[in-house]
């Protein structure tokens, strides 16, 4: 049975249904989910941790490294999967951090423009993105040997993946370590009905909160892989 | 003497109060891969004390020398990336010639620092600030130092931890995560020593 399975899986990727030589719907929505949860960046392969622990502090925050990342992400998969069969093989890494800082900086620039506020919470760690290793990773491990449809969806499914973790790092923190979530009062308004005053783990927003609670998230996703093997 | 105190104050809050590992979060991806052994954590320490001591001074000589008189400061990023990158290779070309046993200590740590956030924090840290020329020098003497420091108490523990049972779900990442933070717990106790 499982013999037959692979072979008709074969024939697919030789005659596409779509009649589009290189666009198999089930091979991008292969890459794109792959991100969300078999190698979801910081849970798997524990890359880009820098970043996750310095900027969430609070929900929002999370939320816009998550976004910016995202961007960088795709975009120089995009370009990176166009100029793949022009970069010669011996220097693809620096031309690779070429294209990836690029678009770092249009980032940088464009949120210094428009979200002064966010540019300022998050600060050096913008451009410093260059540098997290996730994006390296895809270009090298993905971007540089696929077609471009696949690599966009790879680069998103990765961002969408690294933004869920974290927006759960920054909720966590920002519920416990101030009461709040997203800005608006959370265990505070929940507490006030039991008329009690919340008392914020002002720890879980200091640098020491941002480390153990990634640590027990991973736990976390260990145990729930643990659980999904079993089952299986 | 008020320059030597001043040197003082930029050493201990580097390396302690504002430890780039524990309050920063600056290089964490090498602080867990290479901490599982002193001798490792000896030698990553050492490349880094190099390479970023002179990244710093190469990113101030650059912003002062090329990028403000040429008003090109919008590509800082790119720039400092592509030296750092460079600057690697370098150091890398003139320890193999000149010192072939340093060189067979840091060896296989060299080409690993480029991607260490560190390194590109340092260089955009010491031109954000606009520090001048001693105080920058000393940041990013002591960044490293800071660095290092956290790395050999991480890699002391994590040999200790080799011997101690832990659940199943916290092995790996998530223990030296939790042991980071107890550690930047500790290091919390430094804050207030100086202010800067």
């Amino acid at each position: 049975m499982a013999d037959r399975d692979m072979v008709s899986s074969d024939i697919t990727e030789v005659q596409p249904a779509s009649g589009v030589p290189w666009l198999n719907i089930k091979e991008v929505t292969g890459d794109f989910v792959r991100g969300l949860w078999e190698e979801i960046p910081l849970f798997r392969l524990v890359l880009g941790t820098c970043p996750t622990l310095a900027v969430t502090t609070s929900a929002t925050n999370g939320v816009g490294m998550g976004i910016a990342t995202t961007f960088v992400l795709v975009a120089s998969n995009i370009m990176i999967s166009l100029l793949r069969k022009i970069i010669p093989d011996m220097i693809r890494i620096p031309a690779f951090i070429i294209v990836i800082a690029s678009f770092v900086t249009v980032t940088d620039l464009m949120m210094a423009a428009f979200t002064p506020e966010l540019h300022h919470a998050l600060g050096i760690f913008i451009p410093l993105i260059v540098v997290n290793c996730i994006v390296l990773a895809r270009a090298e491990a993905f971007a540089s040997k696929n077609n471009i449809i696949r690599s966009t969806a790879d680069g998103l499914g990765m961002g969408i993946g690294f933004t869920i973790v974290l927006i759960l790092l920054g909720s966590v923190r920002e519920i416990l370590g101030n009461g709040t979530w997203f800005d608006m009062p959370a265990l505070t308004g929940v507490m006030g009905l039991f008329d009690y005053e919340y008392q914020p783990m002002i720890v879980m927003v200091l640098p020491p909160g941002a480390f153990i609670g990634l640590g027990l998230l991973v736990a976390l996703a260990n145990k729930i892989e643990e659980k999904r093997k079993g089952k299986r | 003497m008020d320059n030597v105190v001043e040197i003082l104050l930029i050493l201990v809050s580097t390396i302690f109060v504002t430890n780039f590992v524990l309050a920063r979060f600056l290089g964490i991806c090498p602080f867990l891969g290479v901490s599982s052994r002193i001798e490792t954590s000896i030698g990553m320490g050492m490349a880094v004390v190099f390479v970023i001591t002179l990244a710093g001074l190469s990113a101030w000589l650059i912003e002062k020398l090329v990028l403000v008189p040429f008003d090109l400061i919008y590509l800082r990023t790119i720039v400092f990336i592509l030296v750092i990158a460079t600057l690697v290779q370098f150091v890398e070309m003139v320890i193999k010639k000149t010192s072939p046993a340093l060189y067979n200590a840091l060896g296989i740590f060299l080409p690993l620092i480029t991607t260490n956030c560190a390194v590109l924090a340092v260089a955009l840290l010491v031109v954000q600030k606009e520090m001048d020329f001693f105080p920058m020098l000393f940041f990013s003497f002591g960044a490293p130092v800071g660095f290092t420091v956290a790395l050999l108490l991480m890699a002391g523990i994590r040999e200790q931890m080799a011997y101690a049972r832990i659940p199943k779900v916290l092995q790996g990442t998530p223990i030296s995560l939790i042991t980071a933070g107890l550690m930047s717990l500790a290091f919390l106790g430094f804050a207030g020593l100086v202010k800067m």
